[in-house]
């Protein structure tokens, strides 16, 4: 198993004939992810990538029973595609686009409470690397090839932080199961938490590894979650210990602005919450194979 | 993105939010002409810095003549104004607003923020004006009066209602305080701000209200739609390395470390940080070069790190998804012979292409030290930069 997607999961992309969009369709398609058309609005009936290619969600929908999407539109149009793909009934939108503006996601994240919660559309994103279960589907723009089968989960706000964590992780000989990018947005989709209750639903992974960052309330959150309700271990790492305060760093949301938003609170927090919190971004991997180890029944 | 005060006030006065008349100028003959032109008896002039707390490094005066707002511009403009919340390097001052000073009765604190965890706009009220909110939520907490606004209708009549009574204003002054706030949000909710602070609403002995000082900054991702705000960065209020990285789109925040950073991902880039911090060494910057990082831009990043002279050594460390390494590899290569670097740089590569980018510096025959891993590529940069001292 894994979470979210899988090899069955029936794919489109939203702005499918892009430059971007085609480059990374065409990744997927070679991991070997189910893309089953996408959407252009004005080249309906065209065929892309040897795919159709349909004017509104709702006829891609209609056509090739896609569930899940992938989301390349600029930023001024992000908000729109994710209502319209929430309204076609779609229970999963990744969107990839950095430069949202914050209000716009605020008022997508109160659209989609229109739909009742068995219904409602799970974002992930904005401005994130999307996701990945490894082996199985690619939904995003991770190289695919640096993941490996495994039983471990990765949630992460930063892209390249989650490569390296799998990176350190399979040179331990420790696979993935599903990686998910939530993002450096102030507002995002879908948090942590949303991620990790998947995660515990999933009898393949055995343990996740939750990389934060500087800024906003996501990582408390979750962690006090862990604590609660959480079977499985959690491996934590907060980015950006040497970070200033009152500075954005490179993330919209990677700031420190209120209590609570720094990297070593966010750290000490997780701690309280009984989460392993990695010494440093070079012993990702090895934290995740001491906690295993820690786990595994003796005798 | 912020901007100055006299900015933020012609901005809400738009949204109807009531401002004393004022004028801003450049020059002390400008600042004493703008106030006989403003008319009045008093006037304040007030250094225009993206900081607050201006009043109490003398960055606000109050002035009873014509020549003592001349004097007042003349002792700020051109001079660099050190506040508590500046830095010891304080921001230089090329503008001044001179503003009809009144007496006023009360000072009130009004702000909307976009507040993360409730995904909402959040309206904060004080009957203290003038003071620090964060100052005033530590200190006591229970004076703070707050509404969220639901995105889907906006902030209603009854919620800056409920707070005008809380902070115990007459009728008259409750109507043109709900006006206000009602005005603020307009703006905040129309202009895509992420802070909007009117510190102090003043009250005046005729049931006035009036923003006597006004601070806004805005959603960076949101100013595509808002060419005329995008117009007022004054980039003279911001570090210049910054400043020129922005401009070439490249994510860069100087520190005071010795070890420049060149990093693809904001993620990567603080954690590379951190790793060298906890390899005991300091980075000299944050610089994220982004998913595409082409030679041109690698060439841009190396620029601009160099431009530090504490820079004692460089760590670039690429984990390239979208980006591939030979291509970033080709970029180092490009930069180091057309810049001839003289600082030790390590580089590590990895992901896409990874091999083929490392063949590339191994053939260059060039002074560069290669990194496997993240904590081998910060020893290798800590120990470089001892060395160099």
């Amino acid at each position: 198993m894994s979470i979210l997607i899988d090899e069955s999961t029936p794919i489109i992309l939203q702005g499918f004939t892009g430059d971007k969009a085609s480059f990374h369709a065409r990744e997927m398609i070679a991991y070997g992810t189910r893309v089953v058309g996408g959407v252009t609005p004005g080249k309906g009936g065209q065929r892309h990538l040897d795919r159709p290619v349909f004017n509104t969600v709702k006829d891609a929908v209609r056509a090739t029973g896609a569930t899940t999407s992938l989301a390349f539109v600029p930023p001024a149009f992000a908000a729109d595609s994710l209502m319209e793909a929430a309204d076609a009934g779609l229970r999963l939108v990744c969107i990839i686009t950095d430069g949202i503006p914050a209000q716009d996601m605020m008022r997508v994240k109160r659209y989609l409470m229109r739909y009742t919660k068995d219904k409602r559309t799970l974002v992930v994103g904005p401005n994130c690397a999307g996701i990945i279960s490894a082996g199985k589907a690619m939904l995003g723009i991770m190289p695919g090839h640096i993941y490996k089968r495994g039983k471990v989960g990765i949630v992460s706000r930063s892209g390249t932080l989650g490569y390296e964590a799998a990176a350190q992780m399979n040179a331990l000989g420790i696979g993935q199961t599903t990686s998910v990018g939530i993002g450096g947005d102030p507002i995002n989709g879908s948090s942590f938490l949303d991620h990790l209750m998947l995660f515990e639903q999933d009898p393949e992974t055995e343990a996740v590894m939750m990389i934060g960052e500087i800024g906003g309330p996501q990582e408390a959150e979750a962690s006090k979650w862990v604590k609660e309700h959480m079977s499985k271990p959690v491996i934590g790492y907060v980015a950006g210990l040497t970070a200033p305060k009152g500075r954005r760093m490179g993330h919209a949301g990677a700031i420190i602005s209120s209590a609570g938003d720094s990297a070593a609170e966010k750290s000490e927090i997780m701690k309280s919450y009984g989460i392993t919190v990695a010494p440093s971004a070079s012993e990702l991997g090895s934290t995740v194979a001491e906690v295993l180890r820690r786990r595994a029944p003796t005798g | 993105m912020d901007i100055h005060e006299y900015q933020a006030k012609e901005l809400l006065s738009g949204y109807g939010v009531p401002i004393q008349r004022g004028a801003v100028a450049f020059s002390p003959e400008q600042a004493s002409f703008a106030a006989s032109e403003l008319g009045g008896w008093h006037w304040a002039v007030k250094a225009q810095i993206h900081s607050g707390a201006r009043g109490k490094a003398g960055g606000i005066k109050l002035c009873k003549t014509y020549h003592e707002v001349h004097e007042a511009a003349k002792s700020m403009l051109g001079r660099r104004l050190v506040t508590s919340q500046t830095g010891p390097e304080g921001k230089i001052v090329q503008r001044v607003y001179v503003e009809i000073a009144e007496k006023f009765e009360r000072e009130i604190y009004l702000g909307l923020v976009l507040d993360r965890k409730a995904e909402r706009v959040r309206l904060i009220a004080s009957a203290q004006g003038g003071m620090e909110i964060e100052e005033l939520a530590r200190t006591s907490p229970g004076a703070i009066l707050q509404a969220m606004v639901e995105p889907a209708v906006g902030l209603q009549p009854f919620q800056a209602r409920e707070i005008a009574f809380g902070l115990g204003l007459n009728i008259k002054q409750v109507s043109r305080a709900v006006a206000t706030m009602i005005g603020a949000y307009r703006a905040f909710r129309a202009l895509d701000a992420t802070m909007v602070e009117i510190n102090p609403l003043v009250v005046t002995k005729d049931d006035r209200v009036i923003a006597l000082d006004a601070k806004m900054s805005f959603d960076d991702n949101g100013l595509f739609r808002h060419r005329a705000i995008a117009e007022m960065r004054d980039l003279s209020q911001e570090d210049p390395r910054e400043a020129e990285a922005s401009q070439d789109n490249l994510n860069y925040v100087g520190l005071d470390g010795d070890i420049g950073c060149i990093i693809n991902g904001a993620g990567l880039a603080m954690a590379t940080m951190d790793t060298i911090k906890y390899a005991g060494g300091e980075p000299a910057n944050f610089l994220d070069v982004g998913g595409g990082a082409s030679p041109e831009r690698v060439e841009k990043a190396f620029k601009l790190v160099l431009s530090d002279a504490k820079v004692k050594a460089i760590l670039v460390n690429i984990f390239a998804g979208i980006n591939r390494c030979d291509w970033v590899a080709q970029g180092v290569v490009q930069a180091v012979r057309a810049m001839g670097i003289r600082v030790p740089l390590i580089v590590r590569l990895a992901g896409t292409n990874e091999r083929e980018g490392r063949r590339i510096i191994a053939d260059s025959a060039l002074p560069i030290l290669s990194a496997e891993t993240l904590a081998d590529a910060a020893q290798q940069a800590v120990a470089a930069a001892r060395a160099a001292h």
